[in-house]
């Protein structure tokens, strides 16, 4: 299962990750330097066994449905790269000159 | 859509519908749920993702989507998984939506939206129903070149309900979207607003040759915003697929987006592959463990539900079928048309007046029925007026005029107004005498038998006494006369 | 504790600063000290005198990795994505420790956002270990070890994810704890891997961590992975023999390849403890080689998900580019080191459609398998395990620059964070002047009986721990 340029190239788009061009053969040696440990996992027989999921010995704690505020000790404005009137501002999506969906080209 | 060839083909459609939960709180966070603040004012630490905070669970969202799948007849699982859906916008703080995946809260359920001509149910099958949470609002038209962006609304608490692919129309379609928000209105979990955006809709639309047991490849239709977008957005989705088929060519997997305005649908401008959400169980959130006491009590604590509400209409208070769907069209509705039809002791009366004039003064006025100025008791009290001659009619609806004006009781009114009619009998001779003396020619030919002047007299009585005269009583009166 | 009792809160804080400018815990020293404010130090100090406030921990100054939120100081966790960023709320640990009277006086250098075994993945700089400036602290809790190491305070907060307290307080000499998963909050520790991480605590000694840990362990509603089971009193047990108390030492642990003065320290500290009435048992963890390849897919797997939310939109670095996805691209890039980009990019890997299976799904699987080793274990009646907390002494600064070479660092820890039970590392000895560790290692919430052994040890081998 060896990790090719463009598996590197992709998964840096979904992550958001602009790669330096000049990094990327590194990267594919590194990844399937570090993959190729894992392969062991692949002769562990877990046949029947059931993946853990939440390491807790506890169910989901709910809480009541009340609203409080839990106090911000600097205001959103301070924390902002870019706010206006109590918005916080983004490059506009290309997208959305027209109505657009979900999440095309964020 | 064009003649021969499309009616080979059927529309095979499944619905995605997100709904918002009524809670005072968000999903994982105390902050409030509520609609309208100003922007950004409704975050804290967890749904700004500040580094560090963590989700807790709200536990009355829980229970409102527990209440919505047993409406739907789901098994609800005792054992459920939130994953984590990662996706990238601006809109969606953490860079993921807190979802469930494989282990949803409740599967198998099923909603009937109507009946075939033969009277055998028409039934849409519900895949899965799950909790997850909204997103913010990104503002697109307010400043130029920038995207604005308030999460007031990221984080309330959603479910979303996925439907079979089992409806073969979009009318089909339509009526199941009716059905359902007519149903989560009753069981009274969610706003259902498409206006406001509490309820949206996302549609998978395939396009087979009839006869054809297998699925055509599905589109996603997205970006629409009231029932009649649905409907249209369906027909040019299936429009475009069977032109597509048509010409021998295949129907992509994509997304489409419908845009109203040109009344069509278009790609989404989405790159290949980006739809990975890589979804894994939520690690911040342990199961969540529902014990069967808990969910059989929350399905014990259902209010009637509209078929169920519609049968007994119909049964105790013989009233048609017609009349029922209108008046059951809303719980709120429902409950007034009953509150007054107990009160009043006469549904047949109740149901013509919550039919024809509170539905129109509401429509008149935009008020709601749950907000309506003329409360059952007093609209009780008018129809018991009317029955027992206390007003006429005719006045009647000038005094339930008056009631929405003022939510004054209609006794108050109808007396202020000099209304009431007038049943002293002392009072009504010496206005049928001064008419018959103001008109001798008039009043000679009804003595000599010309039944027909009846009414012109009457008339002229109900005219003297500006109205507030009893005609049955001033009938009797004036025959007394003639027989006298 | 010890020597702090009859210092005013301002004397000890005093006491700190003045210790940091000896050991030059600064940029141009040691760098173990990110962030710091006397002045601010000074007023809580002064509260805290104020108070009437008593107990083992008021008026003791404390640091805290830099990456779990406190109001005064940033909280950057050592990246450059952060720079400059304080948090508007503090960490549910931090209130606790306020509360108990404990005083923080700095924020302490770490791997970048706790990914790393030897902190040399700070975008300040690697931290330098007290002992040999030339070698690293370990990681990634690297400056909180190395602070209470160097004697600027005698406790210290840090994480644990994969082994980032205990391998750093061996390579330093001092206490640390991690403890059970859920055993304290994590509202307010930057998540680096959600199902793994915890925070824990440094002590100069055993009493020191024990005393840490009574205050901030236990329930919080903000954190809904937190238990909520009574939190004893850790520090009773200081006292108690070992009699009854069975060690087991597992020999997947002891490989023949084991450095021979490392196992010869260990079978001292095991001698220690059999001396203070304990019996020693050889067991097996069978599952413990899978636990590098498991832990180096869940880790970067939720890494990659928790850090999705750096995207230069709410706050911290925003750096321009073509649109928002151009801005998205800059600012993560420019924002993250080159271990934290490797990381999110095999986590990224390792979740994406048509790999899920054959990596994520699988290790969660063996994680259950490894879990279930230690179950065994003591439901067969061992009480607590021992063995060395990392392979090695303290190496140095550069010396290793294969990833996976790294990795192998958290060889004897990880196994604790993927089953979820508490261990810590207690000094056993050194080799070449330098400390080594061993770790015990407890059943899940039972840090009551794995303090139990580790005052025994510590008293046990008295001031040969240090030697």
């Amino acid at each position: 299962m060896a990790v090719t340029r463009d598996d590197v190239l992709h998964v840096a788009a979904l992550a958001r990750l602009a790669l330096d061009e000049a990094r990327v053969p590194a990267l594919v040696q590194e990844l399937n330097g570090i993959l190729s440990h894992m392969d062991v996992l692949r002769k562990v027989d877990t046949e029947g066994v059931m993946g853990t999921a939440g390491v807790g010995d506890a169910a989901a704690p709910l809480r009541p449905d009340a609203v409080a505020q839990i106090p911000l000790r600097r205001p959103r404005a301070d924390l902002a790269p870019a706010w206006r009137d109590g918005f916080f501002l983004v490059p506009r999506l290309a997208t959305h000159d027209a109505a657009g969906g979900e999440e095309d080209d964020a | 859509m064009s003649g021969a060839g499309s009616d080979r083909y059927e529309m095979v459609v499944g619905l995605e519908v997100h709904v918002q939960l009524k809670t005072r709180s968000k999903a994982f966070c105390p902050c409030s749920a509520a609609y309208g603040a100003p922007p950004n004012e409704n975050t804290c630490p967890v749904c700004l993702a500040l580094p560090g905070s963590l989700p807790v669970l709200n536990a009355e969202a829980v229970r409102l989507a527990v209440r919505a799948a047993h409406a739907l007849c789901c098994t609800v699982n005792e054992r459920s998984i939130f994953a984590r859906k990662n996706y990238f916008y601006p809109d969606l703080p953490k860079g993921y939506q807190i979802s469930q995946y494989d282990q949803p809260l409740a599967v198998h359920g099923h909603l009937e939206i109507g009946r075939n001509a033969d009277g055998t149910p028409i039934t849409v099958g519900i895949t899965r129903l799950h909790m997850e949470e909204d997103a913010g609002k990104s503002v697109h038209d307010r400043y130029a070149g920038a995207t604005a962006i308030d999460l007031n609304r990221a984080g309330v608490p959603l479910i979303e309900i996925v439907s079979e692919p089992d409806m073969r129309s979009s009318r089909e379609a339509s009526a199941y979207l009716k059905v359902l928000k007519q149903l989560l209105e009753y069981i009274d979990v969610s706003d259902v607003n498409m206006e406001e955006g509490s309820l949206r809709v996302d549609a998978n639309v395939s396009a087979r040759l009839r006869g054809e047991t297998r699925l055509g490849t599905k589109t996603e239709v997205k970006n629409m915003n009231s029932f009649s977008a649905v409907e249209r957005a369906l027909e040019a989705e299936f429009a475009r697929q069977v032109a597509v088929l048509e010409r021998g060519g295949t129907v992509e997997q994509q997304t489409m987006l419908w845009d109203g305005a040109r009344g069509e649908v278009r790609p989404a401008r989405s790159k290949e592959g980006s739809h990975d959400y890589r979804y894994f169980p939520e690690p911040d959130l342990p199961p969540l463990e529902l014990s069967l006491d808990y969910i059989e009590r929350v399905k014990r604590e259902l209010p009637e539900l509209p078929r169920a509400r519609q049968e007994r209409f119909a049964r105790e208070y013989a009233i048609p079928p017609g009349d029922v769907e209108v008046l059951t069209a809303s719980p709120a509705l429902a409950d007034y048309f009953e509150s007054v039809a107990r009160q009043a002791g006469d549904a047949k009366a109740a149901a013509n007046w919550v039919m024809g004039e509170v539905l129109a003064a509401l429509n008149a006025s935009k008020q709601s029925i749950a907000h309506f100025s003329v409360r059952p008791a007093d609209l009780a009290k008018l129809i018991g007026m009317v029955r027992d001659g206390a007003v006429s009619h005719s006045a009647a609806k000038r005094i339930f005029g008056d009631m929405v004006a003022t939510g004054d009781p209609p006794d108050k009114i109808a007396e202020r107004a000099g209304l009431l009619q007038v049943r002293d009998d002392d009072e009504l001779a010496r206005w049928v005498d001064e008419v018959l003396a103001e008109n001798p020619a008039e009043a000679a030919r009804f003595r000599s038998g010309e039944k027909k002047l009846l009414g012109v007299l009457v008339g002229q009585v109900m005219k003297k006494s500006k109205g507030r005269a009893d005609p049955r009583r001033v009938n009797q009166l004036l025959s007394e006369r003639v027989g006298g | 504790m010890t020597g702090t009792a009859s210092r005013t809160a301002v004397e000890a804080v005093r006491a700190a600063f003045h210790r940091m400018t000896e050991v030059r815990a600064g940029r141009d020293g040691l760098n173990c000290v990110l962030w710091s404010d006397e002045e601010l130090a000074l007023q809580g100090a002064a509260t805290v005198d104020n108070s009437g406030v008593t107990g083992p921990l008021a008026g003791v100054p404390y640091v805290a990795k830099d990456n779990i939120a406190t109001l005064g100081l940033p909280t950057t966790c050592a990246s450059r994505i952060l720079e400059g960023y304080v948090s508007p709320y503090e960490a549910t640990v931090v209130t606790r420790l306020r509360e108990a009277g404990a005083v923080l006086v700095a924020k302490t250098n770490c791997d970048e956002f706790a990914m790393g075994s030897s902190n040399e993945n700070s975008a300040y700089g690697p931290a330098r270990n007290p002992h040999d400036p030339t070698r690293v602290p370990g990681g990634s809790s690297g400056g909180s070890a190395a602070a209470v190491a160097a004697g600027i305070t005698r406790i210290a907060l840090g994480s644990e994810t994969g082994g980032s307290v205990r391998q750093p307080a061996a390579y330093c000499g001092v206490v640390g704890v991690k403890p059970t998963y859920g055993r304290v909050s994590r509202y307010g520790l930057v998540a680096f891997a959600s199902s793994l991480d915890q925070v824990g605590a440094f002590g100069a000694t055993v009493d020191d961590a024990a005393a840490v840990m009574e205050v901030i362990a236990g329930c919080d509603p903000r954190d809904s992975t937190t238990s909520d089971r009574e939190v004893p009193r850790y520090r009773e047990s200081a006292r108690e023999s070992l009699e009854g108390l069975v060690i087991g030492r597992p020999r997947e642990y002891f490989p023949d390849s084991l450095e021979p003065r490392l196992a010869r320290l260990c079978d001292r500290a095991l001698e220690a403890m059999r001396a203070r009435g304990a019996t020693v048992r050889e067991i097996s963890l069978p599952h413990t080689d899978l636990a590098i390849p498991v832990y180096y897919i869940i880790a970067p797997a939720e890494a990659s998900s928790n850090l999705a939310r750096f995207d230069g939109v709410r706050y911290g670095l925003r750096v321009e580019g073509d649109g928002l996805r151009g801005m998205y691209e800059a600012t993560r890039s420019r924002g993250f080191g080159p271990e934290v980009t490797r990381r999110i990019l095999l986590g990224t890997y390792v979740l994406s459609a048509g790999y899920y299976d054959a990596y994520y799904r699988k290790a969660q699987e063996v994680r259950t398998l490894i879990a279930r080793d230690f179950h065994e274990t003591f439901e067969d009646g061992v009480h607590v395990i021992f063995t060395p907390t990392a392979p090695t002494p303290a190496f140095p600064l550069g010396a290793k620059t294969d990833p996976y070479e790294m990795y192998l660092n958290d060889i004897f820890t990880a196994t604790a964070n993927l089953a979820g039970v508490p261990a810590m590392s207690v000094p056993i000895g050194r080799i070449d002047g330098l400390p080594v560790g061993g770790q015990l290692i407890a059943r899940h919430f039972d840090e009551r009986t794995m303090f139990r052994a580790a005052y025994a040890l510590e008293r046990e081998l008295g001031a040969e721990a240090h030697r």
